[in-house]
């Protein structure tokens, strides 16, 4: 035990050391990715991809899997293993549904209120159960997923218990001085791509900027030691709630989307099975980068749409994946162009 | 009523027992632990119930399956993660892999379906106002006489101080001469094949279907986090609580609205005492 301790201090000492070295040359490799990236998601894929319907709700549910997955990114970088983020996803959706359908609302004012039920619920829920550590709370909150789950189900007349919300009206159309720019309408799902990558995008550049502020690095302090942070002065009950209630804020959102685009929610439309793959995504990517959840969810969720063969034994190859990543890359696939950097550096030097 | 939550609460203490053991022993949670229960079921029904071996037989055939399936991740898996891990979440991503991994080949090779096995023994005991079926009372006193065994197993031999000097003290233990490595797998195996053995014994009650895996994982959970996780007697205290709330709560409630409510219970009782009734505080 002890011996590892020190052994994560000393990694992430190092960690330490290259982002201060190479700050600048970093920030400006990785704006010119990201433009790279932004790019490639709002015209390259349209262009090309444009009139496959298929492909592009593909490409939209990578996106949004990616946004949610972020959230449990934001819970990982305070040290915190987070399988609620299903729960949460659920919460959300049955936000946004239940808002548009009772009483009428617009999808785009759903959209944000939802998050912020999540988030709501989340600091409600968090504060006790963020005072539980590693493995205590790794269960605690996937006993919530099960128990949001439940609570979907027996929620009586507000949730429709098992036979879920269904035809949850589409989002209006987006216009600009009366010209009509973006229709939802079945047809086509271009428009939901549009805002699944909005979403995505703002979600990167949102964690990217909270990760680079002091807040990042307070709670990365969170992560490596709380007793330390406490003795620096860091509330760490407020900063690990707000670390919580972001994460549950991008679930939300993300639960949103998805009831919005598919229409109905049931009970089962998140399990536990969800929340660990949110989790997958995150730590297939890399939990100490940024794109890692983006990466891990365009994976996988492409990989597996591509071979329908393979596709009742998704689970299966995901469950063999995660335990081939973590024997052979347990810093995920984002750590292999690190390698390649540092054996370049080696060269030089 | 009463007679269920006995029944339920012996056989959870198995549960308990075998997640408590892997936890203390190697400081993983074992989230396959309600797969491992799952696979303990199959192999009695397709032992017992289709090519009709009999039934101790079979339980022993579940405690070298389970045991092998065990002492392999343990073996392959966890050991090598252990020595190249730099965080500690590490080897829990990988029990949640193992859990993926089994309950899926579960579903591949045995399908969807909810299995049963015809009744052990068949009559039915009166005691007072309650009827106790012997098939119940079988598995109770099975399963009770499974906890004794290990409890004295792991109390009065050599192999039981090994692994609880492990669970104190993992390098002091190396330095004492114990080739850690072998007990570690060892003790994996014993905690899967119990785990597995609740199964085989409850599969005589409720079936099972491959599904279920997750389900006796939280249940497990829930145990070890209202007795405290890692220690032996709140495992036990535990599965008591949790045995006979279930067996009050489907009297009066739905299924699913006795979950919720266990839930709801749980996340006020850890706001007051996170290290559950019986642990040592911690963090």
């Amino acid at each position: 035990m002890g011996l590892d301790r020190h052994e994560t201090a000393r990694h992430s000492a190092a960690e330490g050391a290259v982002a201060i070295g190479q700050t600048d040359q970093l920030a400006s490799g990785r704006k010119l990715r990201f433009a790279a990236f932004a790019l490639i998601m709002f015209l390259v894929i349209p262009i090309l991809l444009g009139r496959s319907p298929y492909f592009i709700t593909v490409l939209t549910n990578g996106a949004v899997l990616s946004f949610i997955s972020m959230g449990v990114w934001i819970t990982f970088s305070i040290g915190r293993m987070n399988l609620a983020q299903g729960a949460f996803a659920l919460v959300g959706g049955y936000a946004a549904a239940i808002l548009s359908t009772r009483y009428g609302i617009s999808f785009w004012l759903c959209l944000p209120v939802s998050g912020l039920v999540s988030a709501a619920l989340g600091a409600i829920i968090g504060w006790p159960v963020l005072r539980l550590k590693g493995v205590y709370f790794a269960m605690t909150t996937l006993s919530l997923t099960e128990a949001i789950r439940l609570l979907a189900l027996n929620g009586g007349d507000i949730t429709k218990g098992a036979t879920g919300i269904v035809n949850i009206p589409r989002p209006g159309p987006i216009s600009i001085f009366g010209i009509t720019i973006l229709r939802f309408d079945g047809a086509n799902p271009l428009p939901y791509y549009f805002l699944a990558c909005t979403l995505l995008v703002l979600g990167i550049l949102g964690v990217w900027r909270l990760s680079a502020s002091r807040l990042g690095w307070v709670f990365r302090s969170l992560r490596q030691n709380e007793d330390l942070a406490t003795s620096i002065g860091i509330n760490v009950a407020k900063y690990r709630v707000m670390a919580f209630a972001i994460c549950c804020f991008m679930g939300g959102i993300g639960g949103a989307f998805f009831a919005a685009f598919h229409q109905n929610i049931y009970p089962a439309t998140y399990t536990i099975a969800d929340s660990v793959n949110f989790m997958l995504y995150c730590f297939l990517g890399g939990l100490a980068y940024i794109f890692g959840p983006a990466v891990g969810a365009f994976l996988l969720v492409i990989s597996f749409e591509l071979l329908h063969a393979v596709q009742d034994y998704q689970t299966l190859i995901y469950g063999l994946l995660m335990i081939a990543c973590m024997l052979w890359l347990p810093n995920g696939i984002l750590s292999l162009g690190r390698i390649h950097f540092r054996q370049r550096k080696n060269l030089v030097s | 009523m009463l007679v269920n939550g006995v029944v339920l609460a012996v056989n959870y203490a198995l549960i308990a027992l075998g997640i408590t053991l892997i936890f203390s022993i190697m400081n993983i949670l074992n989230f396959a632990h309600g797969q491992m229960f799952m696979i303990g079921g199959f192999v009695v029904y397709y032992l017992y119930g289709i090519f009709r071996i009999n039934y101790f037989v079979s339980l022993i055939a579940v405690v070298i399956v389970l045991g092998t399936i065990g002492w392999c991740f343990e073996t392959f898996f966890f050991r090598r993660i252990r020595k190249i891990a730099t965080r500690e979440e590490n080897s829990m991503l990988l029990a949640v892999g193992t859990a993926l991994l089994l309950e899926n080949l579960a579903l591949s090779i045995f399908g969807e379906k909810q299995r049963g096995v015809p009744p052990v023994v068949t009559g039915v005991f009166r005691i007072g106002n309650a009827y106790l079926p012997a098939g119940r009372l079988l598995v109770m006193i099975l399963a009770l006489a499974l906890v004794i065994g290990l409890l004295l197993l792991v109390q009065y031999t050599k192999w039981g101080r090994a692994m609880r000097a492990l669970a104190q003290d993992r390098e002091v233990t190396h330095l004492m001469g114990v080739n850690v490595d072998r007990v570690a797998a060892y003790g994996f195996g014993l905690g899967a094949a119990l785990a597995g053995l609740a199964g085989g014994l409850l599969v005589t009650v409720f079936g099972v279907n491959s599904g279920v895996g997750n389900v006796y994982s939280i249940k497990a959970f829930i145990m070890i986090m209202i007795g405290g996780a890692g220690v032996v007697p709140g495992a036990i205290l535990g599965a008591i609580v949790l045995g006979f709330v279930e067996a009050i709560g489907y009297q009066l409630l739905p299924g699913s609205i006795t979950y919720l409510l266990i839930f709801i219970a749980l996340i006020v009782f850890l706001i007051f005492r996170p290290q559950g009734l019986l642990g040592k505080p911690w963090g």
